[in-house]
């Protein structure tokens, strides 16, 4: 085989690492020791930031991209993937993430946009990028800037899965409406979804979305993790729930296997045993609209 | 005939389309009784210490050794080709121990060294295959009794002992069916012997 031969940084290699990562657990850490236990609980990828979002809602403040060298101690620690958070549109920290090799680029509206106009041209990128949607029109605004894999957004670092509940199913919905439609009403579809016409097409074609798509924003137990997983979701992401709770080896665990066997309910019975305190969390319905980060993203 | 697929993590629902358009059924494996009944059994791509671990906890591991030992055909994809070999380096990792193969994990680097590329692979044929690597292992040794199908600078990518079949690339990420034909090829040689 000739180097000149090789392609890397092409979509397809970029969506081949989502594809593997499917059915898997992906777990925000901060620092190696957490990183350690999430790679001995079965997480097939570790994301590293700074602070949970809990602690960021907590603390208030601007969420930034992680200290290089953390991110770095952290990719040392674990063989498994290392994916890394950076700010909406911040251009130059998607840059320093992808001189570190990191894995994967979360653009994410956990941490606090630097751009509120325009998200990364994530095609430029040989890292792969996902993002949060919370409808078919946001995940294909995303792809169509290059992300190679999308998420709920959810809401990050309340515990309460309801939002990443109706994220899922509002993405659900809107392809069932594309699959219904004839080819004549797909234009006018896009246009009210704000989605790009020729990715409307692919979802058509497909019958699904074009890249995989993950839970995040308020998992919080084994159970939480396999709901997402039955309403259609290809894996999840947890943040705080895991290192916010009584026990994290052994919830982390849970959810592997949770998510691993959804259907299995007797299974997941015996995982969610004597887990301890879950996170505490704090109910999206009783919060302020400004207190929420799902509604970041362009 | 029913090929397993090994369906604790990873890319599954390629390997089931992939089957299903060579009009195969499939079943996915979770529990040790899926392993009943079937000619052969797919270890699809994923994260290696992942599936591994979820092997060992729901008691998969030592049946599916056992049956590899009596002749089950196998295919190992990625993962699948690290969780055949005896021998990974630099891992204490759970593996199923059938292969006589010294395996580099991660071996290409990150994910930015993920690549795809055109491959000549003798046994599928003169056309070349569209191969896609994705943080992908190699073997770096072989014992005796592997026939090694593919390799590069040294780098075995696609091996084959008896029954067993490794591959360090992704057939499932491409609608080339070669290398799962191969392996059906291989099961029905198997049954008749």
């Amino acid at each position: 085989m000739s180097e000149i031969n090789k392609k890397t940084g092409t979509f397809a290699v970029k969506t081949g690492l989502a594809e593997m990562l499917k059915g898997g657990v992906i777990m925000d850490v901060v620092n190696p020791e957490q990183a350690k236990i999430a790679e001995e609980a079965g997480a097939v990828a570790v994301m590293a930031l700074e602070r949970v979002p809990s602690d960021i809602r907590a603390q208030g403040g601007v969420a930034r991209m992680s200290d290089p060298e953390m991110i770095i101690g952290i990719q040392q620690a674990v063989s498994i993937p290392v994916m890394a958070k950076a700010r909406i549109g911040h251009i130059i920290e998607a840059r320093i993430l992808e001189a570190l090799a990191i894995d994967f680029i979360d653009e994410s509206e956990v941490l606090t946009p630097a751009d509120d106009v325009y998200h990364i041209l994530k095609s430029d990128f040989k890292v792969p990028f996902v993002c949060g949607a919370r409808n078919l029109g946001e995940a294909l605004r995303r792809i169509g800037e290059g992300a190679a894999m999308i998420r709920t957004k959810g809401e990050a670092g309340t515990g309460d899965i309801v939002e990443a509940v109706r994220h899922i199913r509002r993405v659900n919905e809107e392809i069932q409406r594309v699959l219904g439609a004839t080819p004549m009403e797909l234009m006018t579809i896009a246009k009210e979804l704000d989605a790009p016409y020729e990715l409307i097409l692919q979802v058509k074609g497909l019958g699904r979305l074009p890249v995989v798509n993950f839970a995040a924003g308020g998992v919080a137990t084994p159970a939480d993790a396999a709901l997402m997983m039955e309403l259609g979701c290809d894996g999840v992401f947890v943040g705080s729930g895991i290192f916010k709770s009584d026990n994290p080896a052994k919830r982390a665990k849970a959810i592997v296997e949770a998510v691993a066997h959804y259907k299995d309910a007797k299974l997941i019975a015996e995982v969610s045993k004597g887990l301890g305190e879950a996170m505490r969390g704090q109910s999206v319905a009783q919060m302020d609209d400004k207190d929420k980060i799902a509604g970041r993203g362009w | 005939m029913k090929i397993g697929i090994l369906a604790l993590q990873g890319a599954i629902r390629e390997h089931r389309n992939l089957l299903r358009r060579l009009s195969i059924e499939t079943v996915d494996v979770l529990n040790p009784d899926d392993l009943d009944g079937i000619s052969g059994l797919i270890l699809p791509g994923g994260e290696s210490t992942t599936v591994g671990k979820l092997l060992v906890r729901y008691d998969l591991l030592e049946p599916i050794a056992a049956l590899g030992r009596k002749g089950l055909p196998i295919l190992g994809v990625c993962t699948g080709l690290i969780l055949l070999s005896k021998h990974i380096n630099n891992s204490e990792q759970y593996r199923l121990n059938l292969m006589d193969t010294y395996v580099e994990r991660n071996a290409f680097g990150r994910q930015l060294a993920s690549f795809e590329a055109d491959m000549s692979i003798p046994v599928l044929g003169d056309k070349p295959f569209h191969t896609v690597f994705i943080r992908a292992p190699y073997i770096n040794k072989v014992g005796d009794n592997v026939k090694v199908l593919l390799s590069d600078e040294g780098k075995v990518l696609f091996a084959e002992q008896d029954n067993l079949l490794a591959v360090a690339f992704h057939p499932e990420l491409t609608d080339d069916t070669r290398v799962h034909e191969y392996f059906l090829n291989k099961i029905n040689n198997f049954s008749e012997q």
